[in-house]
């Protein structure tokens, strides 16, 4: 933990306007909300929104890899399924007694018990979020009640998403196979999912999720709950030791994290218009861990730039050769891990910006102090501890 | 019964390739406990060296027979080429990131997917141009090394000399972009053939059923293999040392072992019994740039069901992976209850996950039930960590 830098009247004040920083975030995306649908063709405003909805995936993924320390390579699940309840509940918009049309290529006549529930809209959004967290409590309660953890821990749920690939893969007659379920020429709300104003819609809501989600993570990594997850992650035996359990913890964050895939899934789903098992590869999966880890690990904001950054740079990048965009994405991956560990939130915090100040002729930031009692987190805790006994 | 034993024999042909490929990897993950995603790759490679051997060899035929031979051939360049690509991975990349698995991790699936449009796009080309990036920025490197305040300007030097050599090679192979030949991809994306030598087509006639030679071929590669790795670690100074150093690092170091060059050698090792499994992939089906991400989770969970770092138990954990993977997919197994009337419900159930992908779905889930019993594999290693 790095000491906290305000004087203690400062981080008081701050406590006192705990509605200042999500109104912030939350006028930051409207403000972005509305603004770029004005500058950007429809075109690349489509592209954006599935951005900032791959966004709040990597917000999740942040959660898990950057604050607790596990390195998930299996989220496509938990993104995929998010994507194929909100597909499935769009392809139910039909006239009473109508069936998708891709059953009759399998000579499925009646509708599976699976879809049935995804006629409403109320429990479709809860399965959004629901299913994956359960599947992710489910496989986490698994493998951490073992304490398997670390290298093995990326390895299962490697091998998890394969499994989910295949199944969905395989399962024609239940879920369309290998063509996925494209959701463009069903109707929400009366509209055509892919029409330009159901998108600018998807695109707004996407943007103000980012910030809700944004929140949440904010919330989850403050106090308690967060420095919880950063001992775990950086000596689960201690934290342990110290007579905490760390695998409900690590159970609670990991399906936490899948809920939000699955939210950013469902967003991503309707602004492509098409779920496939693709999004179950094991390349889409790993590549969600490189967009915070350029962005900067346990520094959620930082998520959000990378995940905007490299799903940008691979646009230019591959409208201009596909060939040049693997070599880069392979080089980024390589890049980050050796010479950027923090990413590039991380190089701004603590060598671009200190660097600036000093250039400037400010004084850089204090962060180790001369005297333990000028450490304003002990000044802090002595004025508490003063304020009990008086 | 004869059908469930020719299941079991096809199963252990998978599960050779397993074991072969698994092997590396486990050798790999027990000494440094360091994660090779790019190991894949590396198999790829040995696939595409032994299709050049296979070229090669097609053009000296002269109708004698020789082609047949080139497999004789293939089999040690496949494992030099992949050792020599570990070795510069080693040193160039994951030397720097040991005890930092997570890391190492990504740093190798970004090796690996440099390495799969690699194969796509090489040319003579792209071969020109990274020959002079190397020879300009680690020439350049070398001659400012013998510089008295080397140090101090290490940090400037990379700064200038690295881009500039990446301007300078880039520019030279914008140049040459004009001429065909040589901008003509030496494989490209599609999938080659490779011809299996005449010796080992067919196969052995069973009944109704069909042993092939490739299939054996590979069960008796893999025994090779075995029998190798078993004498080079037991018989060997280099094994003795890598035993030494996978068993206790800073002990091993106090005593005079160059813990660096155990490092690099079972790499390398590793990579070049990855180069095998590549070779014998061939005898398979097509070699393609992603021949290798087929393999790479089934190893990975041969490594984990063994237990780390314990060759015996990567044998068993592959040739249980292999043949109950076999034994589902193909509904061989289901065919066994389906005689017997009592037990319906079981061959109904064994049919839900007759083809391949089901098959991986019924295997994992196995897998996860064992890690349940046996958290750390067949064999876990013995230690006095707190957390165990």
């Amino acid at each position: 933990m790095q000491p906290s830098k305000q004087p203690p009247s400062a981080a008081k004040s701050r406590r006192s306007k705990w509605w200042l920083e999500p109104a912030i975030a939350l006028g930051i995306a409207i403000a972005f909300a509305v603004i770029m649908p004005l500058f950007l063709p429809v075109f690349r405003l489509r592209l954006l929104g599935r951005f900032v909805a791959l966004a709040i995936a990597a917000l999740g993924i942040d959660l898990i890899w950057g604050y607790t320390g596990l390195l998930s390579l299996g989220h496509g699940i938990f993104f995929a399924l998010g994507g194929y309840a909100f597909a499935m509940h769009l392809n139910l918009q039909l006239p009473e007694g109508q069936i998708p049309n891709f059953f009759s290529l399998y000579g499925v006549d009646e509708l599976p018990w699976i879809w049935q529930p995804f006629y409403s809209l109320p429990i479709t959004l809860i399965s959004i979020v629901l299913i994956p967290a359960i599947v992710a409590g489910l496989l986490g309660y698994l493998v951490f009640r073992n304490r398997i953890k670390g290298v093995y821990f990326s390895i299962l749920t490697q091998a998890a998403l394969l499994v989910f690939f295949n199944f969905f893969n395989g399962q024609q007659e239940l879920i369309n196979g290998t063509n996925g379920l494209s959701t463009n020429r069903y109707e929400i709300f009366g509209v055509a999912s892919g029409a330009p104003e159901a998108q600018l819609a998807f695109f707004q809501l996407s943007t103000v999720m980012v910030a809700l989600v944004y929140l949440l993570c904010r919330w989850l990594t403050q106090g308690r709950f967060g420095r919880m997850l950063v001992a775990i992650r950086d000596d689960e035996v201690r934290a342990r030791f110290a007579g905490y359990d760390p695998t409900g913890f690590k159970i609670l964050v990991f399906a936490v994290s899948g809920a939000i895939a699955g939210i950013a899934g469902a967003l991503f789903t309707v602004q492509t218009g098409l779920i496939t098992p693709g999004f179950m590869e094991v390349p889409f999966s790993i590549e969600m861990v490189i967009w915070v880890a350029v962005g900067g690990r346990a520094s959620l904001i930082g998520a959000i730039i990378g995940t905007l950054l490299v799903r940008s740079a691979q646009t230019f990048l591959s409208e201009w050769s596909p060939e040049a965009w693997l070599f880069f994405q392979g080089a980024l991956f390589l890049i980050v891990v050796t010479v950027l560990p923090q990413g590039l939130y991380g190089w701004f915090r603590d060598w671009a910006i200190p660097k600036l100040r000093s250039r400037f002729g400010l004084q850089p930031r204090l962060v180790s102090y001369p005297d333990i009692d000028l450490n304003p987190d002990v000044q802090q805790e002595k004025d508490e501890l003063e304020h009990l006994d008086g | 019964m004869i059908e469930l034993a020719v299941g079991i024999f096809n199963g252990i042909g998978i599960g050779s390739v397993l074991l072969i490929a698994a092997l590396g990897l486990a050798i790999v993950f027990g000494l440094m406990g360091v994660i090779n995603l790019a190991h894949g790759e590396l198999m790829m490679l040995g696939a595409y060296a032994t299709f050049v051997v296979q070229n090669v060899f097609r053009d000296l035929d002269a109708g004698d027979g020789v082609f047949g031979l080139y497999i004789i051939v293939a089999l040690p360049v496949a494992f030099l080429v992949s050792a020599i690509a570990g070795l510069i991975l080693e040193r160039g990349v994951i030397r720097f990131l040991y005890g930092r698995p997570l890391e190492t991790l990504l740093a190798t699936w970004g090796v690996s997917l440099i390495l799969r449009q690699l194969v796509r796009s090489v040319n003579w080309l792209l071969t020109i141009a990274i020959l002079l990036f190397c020879a300009l920025f680690f020439g350049g490197m070398w001659l400012l090394r013998r510089r008295p305040n080397w140090e101090g300007m290490k940090g400037w030097a990379i700064a200038i000399l690295l881009p500039l050599s990446l301007a300078i090679a880039g520019v030279a192979g914008w140049a040459m972009t004009g001429n065909a030949a040589l901008a003509r991809p030496w494989f490209g994306p599609r999938n080659l053939d490779v011809r299996t030598p005449p010796w080992l087509r067919g196969g052995f006639e069973l009944g109704a059923y069909r042993l092939p030679y490739s299939r054996m071929f590979i069960i008796v590669l893999t025994i090779l293999c075995l029998v190798g790795i078993y004498w080079f670690f037991n018989r060997s100074d280099w094994g003795l040392r890598i035993r030494s150093v996978t068993q206790n690092r800073n002990m091993s170091a106090c005593l005079g072992i160059p813990t660096g060059t155990v490092d690099a050698l079972t790499f390398a090792l590793g990579s070049g019994l990855a180069g095998i499994a590549g070779c014998a992939i061939t005898l398979l089906g097509s070699v393609g740039p992603n021949v290798g991400q087929n393999y790479i989770v089934d190893t990975f969970m041969v490594v984990v069901v063994g237990g780390v770092g314990n060759i015996f138990g990567a044998i068993i954990a592959a040739l249980t992976i292999g043949v109950s993977t076999y034994l589902l997919g193909s509904g061989a197994l289901a065919r066994v209850f389906e005689d017997i009337n009592s037990l319906q419900f079981v061959a109904e159930f064994l049919r839900f996950f007759t083809s391949t992908s089901m098959a991986r779905v019924m295997v994992f889930a196995l897998i996860i039930a064992f890690l349940q019993v046996k958290p750390s594999g067949i064999f876990p290693q013995k230690g006095r960590t707190a957390e165990l």
